[in-house]
């Protein structure tokens, strides 16, 4: 009779389920919204993708080494990382400042607080919130949609130097002749002038905005995959669209001239993309079944309220990061009843 | 002389080779109809059932020497009543019950006591054992028989029985029977739970045991039901075995306050206190025990022994096992002599090739063993044979704990083993138990199941718990110490 070699504890199952196939999952999921934004803006945008991801896996190779936490890169949530981050950008995005957020969403938003597992916030939307402050204005750029000869050539800020000033685009915008290109997203259109842009555009994605933001179908046939997939929880994208879309409806419903619908609000800016894979990062939200449903919500109320009354146009942005922060408090308030702890179950009288 | 093939009860034997999709719809038209009884959490590992719920319950034959530990339960460990070099005949008495919370031991065979000394266990450390070797020309009959009808016998009378015949929970509890019977001073049992629902994977002996041994568990419920006072007693079966519970139902006189129950088919469904909560919607008070809510689980392997054994004043000699797993060229559910060593087992099924690892019990709560010296004992419901390339055996990564709240959705405690788990590696033992009710973990291993992070949660709550225990009786010697003087 053979020998036994090894002895290990119980349970001698396990679920095939692991990190880096999570994390494989959720690259893949993305992958047709950042063709898509590649086909809509061209080369810029695949530049910008690339930037970015090499850039955030650059920067967690390097910290996982100096931190001997050995290679990190494997586990694949640095690529997640970067390509959210390219996503949420504007096309035209200088590529020097795209590599920039890239490292400081890894280096402060991750590395920093101990690598994957332990950062508090979603590191792609720290770096975003990083380039958002010290570029103000390469990040409002917008660029048009489906301009001609976008395969050929490049969007001229995207290869501005590092250190430098963004290339203006207006005149390169003004040569490609596009008929009613007004500049603004549909986003600062509604908040601005109260011009809301028809649902189905929106909804389809063919219109001006951050690189992969636009086609709200696209991302929500790719979030709902992923949970079929059941590697995001669904109750988390589905409890800041709703959020989001019944702190809108009393507005709207008092004035439609001036108050977004819910529709609107949840089919443009980085709403669906931030509410189906920023807002559902496991580490960055709260582990109790009832708290992602009271940080869902936060979101969505929170996203609403700065769209709304605040200066900013797009709020999904600092919405998650503040959720994210007080996601470690909502687990703590939500931790589950353990079995037999509520003296109110008796057994029946007999 | 080899006793091989007779199945244990001369009962005819229902059909169960249903197509499996008949069986989903079988189950969905259950659940739709009688609603879903269940509890909170729990997760669903693949079944491998299949490999052995057809397989009718056959006899294992003797293995040259039999090993009988001493302590085989819960509770002090029994004391030898024999010698080396004496003879002993099948069922004969071998070792007394030490108080009330003990059960005695029977020979499992006809032979001669060759040592008395330390074997190996499943659980690792060798404990004192009696080696049985076995005379395989003796008839092997049971000579210690007296035949008594239980419904004549007081409740005393069966509890003193029950402990006699060295019976204990042949789940995997492997606690006294007989000290369930007798509940705590002001509990009352108005509800005998027998639990049929088998819910560790390859396991299927208390599949085989419903439709094979129906009629000996019937008895074993009456007499549990007598012995405990409870008014009724509800069989709770996974509905993965649709067919025991018809023939149960069938089998089960009308008049008799016994009803069969199909519960989810659910890892860890087959835990006391999930099984509580599935069929009468009560929990278990935290630290306490199911006779708190007037509640009394027996298993229905231990139920199907007292119905056989108590009668003809018999003792507990021997189980059925199952054998199984992708390592295991002829799985099967065989009645094995307690004390047959896992190597004898293994050798009688065949394997298909070299051995990844043995588990004794079902995979999700079983033990490994270190030697196939291990004996079967009365609580060994299983043997899970896998191979090395097996999937469960290679090595994973393990990340840090990615926050994915997998582990909380599967605990069937709702602990939080997430928590747990980060406070494990920060040593902050105490607090475990203070705050996150580390006791309350049974060790079910759903949370390491699932965890995608490959974190050895169920093991860091093992080794949690055995610390805090040692704190416990270091703070306590302390006390006496400083008491004394
Ligand atoms: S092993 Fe303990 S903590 Fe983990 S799921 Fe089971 S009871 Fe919960
Ligand atoms: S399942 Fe593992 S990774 Fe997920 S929360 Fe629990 S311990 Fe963390």
């Amino acid at each position: 009779m053979p020998k036994i070699i090894e002895i290990r504890t119980s349970p001698h199952l396990k679920r095939a389920v692991s990190v880096d196939r999570i994390m494989r999952t959720v690259v893949l999921a993305l992958l047709p919204i950042a063709a898509f934004a590649v086909w809509q803006f061209g080369l810029s945008v695949l530049l910008l993708l690339l930037t970015t991801t090499g850039a955030a896996v650059a920067t967690e190779w390097f910290f996982a080494r100096a931190s001997g936490r050995g290679n990190t890169v494997a586990d694949w949530s640095a690529v997640i990382t970067g390509l959210l981050l390219g996503l949420t950008l504007p096309p035209g995005f200088p590529l020097w400042m795209a590599a920039v957020a890239a490292f400081v969403g890894i280096a402060l938003g991750k590395a920093l607080f101990g690598g994957l597992g332990y950062n508090v916030m979603n590191p792609a939307l720290v770096g975003r919130a990083f380039v958002q402050a010290a570029f103000p204005v390469a990040i409002t750029t917008w660029t048009p949609a489906f301009a001609p000869g976008r395969f050929a050539e490049l969007i001229p800020s995207t290869l501005t130097l590092p250190f430098m000033q963004p290339i203006p685009v207006a005149d390169w915008i003004a040569g490609l002749n596009m008929d009613g290109w007004s500049g603004a997203t549909p986003l600062a259109m509604q908040k601005f002038q109260h011009i809301e842009t028809p649902i189905t555009e929106t909804f389809t994605g063919l219109i001006a905005g951050s690189a992969g933001e636009t086609s709200a179908l696209l991302i929500l046939i790719c979030g709902l995959w992923l949970a079929w997939q059941r590697m995001l929880d669904w109750r988390i994208p589905a409890s800041v669209m709703a959020g989001a879309a019944l702190t809108a409806l009393p507005f709207w419903l008092m004035d439609p001239s001036l108050y977004p619908s819910p529709w609107f609000v949840l089919c443009s800016g980085g709403l669906m993309l931030a509410a189906w894979f920023m807002a559902s990062d496991m580490v960055a939200s709260p582990v109790t079944a009832r708290g992602v449903i009271i940080y869902g919500l936060f979101i969505g109320v929170l996203t609403v309220v700065i769209r709304l009354f605040g200066g900013l146009v797009e709020g999904v942005m600092y919405a998650i990061l503040l959720g994210n922060a007080i996601g470690p408090l909502i687990s703590d308030w939500t931790q589950p009843r353990v079995y037999g702890s509520v003296k109110g179950k008796q057994p029946p009288a007999h | 002389m080899k006793h091989q093939t007779a199945v244990l009860d001369s009962q005819r034997v229902p059909e169960t080779g249903r197509s499996s999709l008949m069986k989903r719809l079988d189950q969905g038209l259950l659940r739709f109809f009688h609603g879903h009884k269940t509890f909170d959490h729990g997760i669903y590992p693949i079944e491998h059932k299949e490999l052995t719920a057809d397989k009718p319950i056959r006899r294992m034959p003797f293995a040259d020497e039999l090993v009988i530990p001493l302590l085989q339960h819960k509770g002090r460990p029994a004391i030898p009543l024999v010698k080396v070099g004496q003879e002993v005949v099948r069922g004969e008495p071998i070792a007394q019950a030490d108080h009330f919370v003990s059960v005695p031991m029977h020979a499992p065979a006809t032979g001669v006591i060759r040592a008395i000394g330390l074997a190996p266990t499943a659980e690792g450390p060798k404990t004192p054992a009696i080696f049985l070797k076995v005379y395989h020309a003796a008839s092997q009959q049971v000579l210690y028989d007296m035949e008594r009808d239980p419904e004549r016998m007081s409740v005393k009378e069966i509890i003193q029985a029950v402990q006699d015949a060295g019976l204990v929970g042949l789940g995997g509890g492997a606690f006294p029977s007989h000290v369930k019977m007798h509940p705590p001073a002001g509990r009352v049992i108005h509800t005998l739970v027998v639990n049929g629902c088998e819910c560790e994977p390859y396991l299927t002996c208390d599949h085989r045991i419903m439709l094979e041994q129906t009629d000996a568990l019937i008895r074993g419920i009456l007499i549990a039901l007598k012995a405990t006072r409870a008014e009724r007693a509800i069989i709770g079966v996974e509905d993965n075995k649709l067919d025991a519970v018809a023939h149960l139902r069938a089998r089960i006189a009308r008049h008799l306050p016994i009803t069969a129950e199909a519960v989810e088919t659910k890892y860890p469904q087959g835990a006391e206190k999930m099984l509580i909560k599935s069929l009468l919607d009560l929990e278990v008070p935290a630290g306490g025990l199911p006779a708190d809510v007037g509640v009394a689980v027996f298993n229905v392997g231990t139920l199907a022994q007292m119905g056989d054994l108590l009668p003809k004043s018999r003792g507990l000699i021997e189980r059925v096992v199952t054998v199984s797993g992708p390592a295991v060229k002829n799985p099967g559910n065989f009645v094995v002599p307690i004390g047959t060593p896992v190597r004898f087992l293994l050798e009688q099924v065949g394997l298909k090739g070299p051995l990844g690892q043995v588990i004794l019990g079902g995979p999700m709560m079983g033990m490994a063993v270190a030697s196939l010296d291990v004996p079967v004992t009365k609580s060994v419901s299983g043997v899970v044979a896998l191979e090395p390339e097996h999937p469960s055996l290679a090595r994973r990564q393990v990340y840090p704990c990615i926050k994915c709240g997998e582990c909380l959705n599967a605990c069937p405690i709702s602990l939080n083993p997430s928590m747990l788990g980060e406070l494990a590696l920060a040593r902050e033992y105490g607090t475990m138990a203070e705050q996150f009710n580390l006791d309350q973990c049974f060790e079910c291993g759903c949370c390491a199941y699932v965890c995608p992070s490959n974190i050895p949660l169920t093991q860091y709550f093992r080794i949690a718990k055995s610390i805090n225990r040692d704190a416990k009786t270091r703070h306590e010697q302390h006390l006496d110490a400083t008491k004394r003087h």
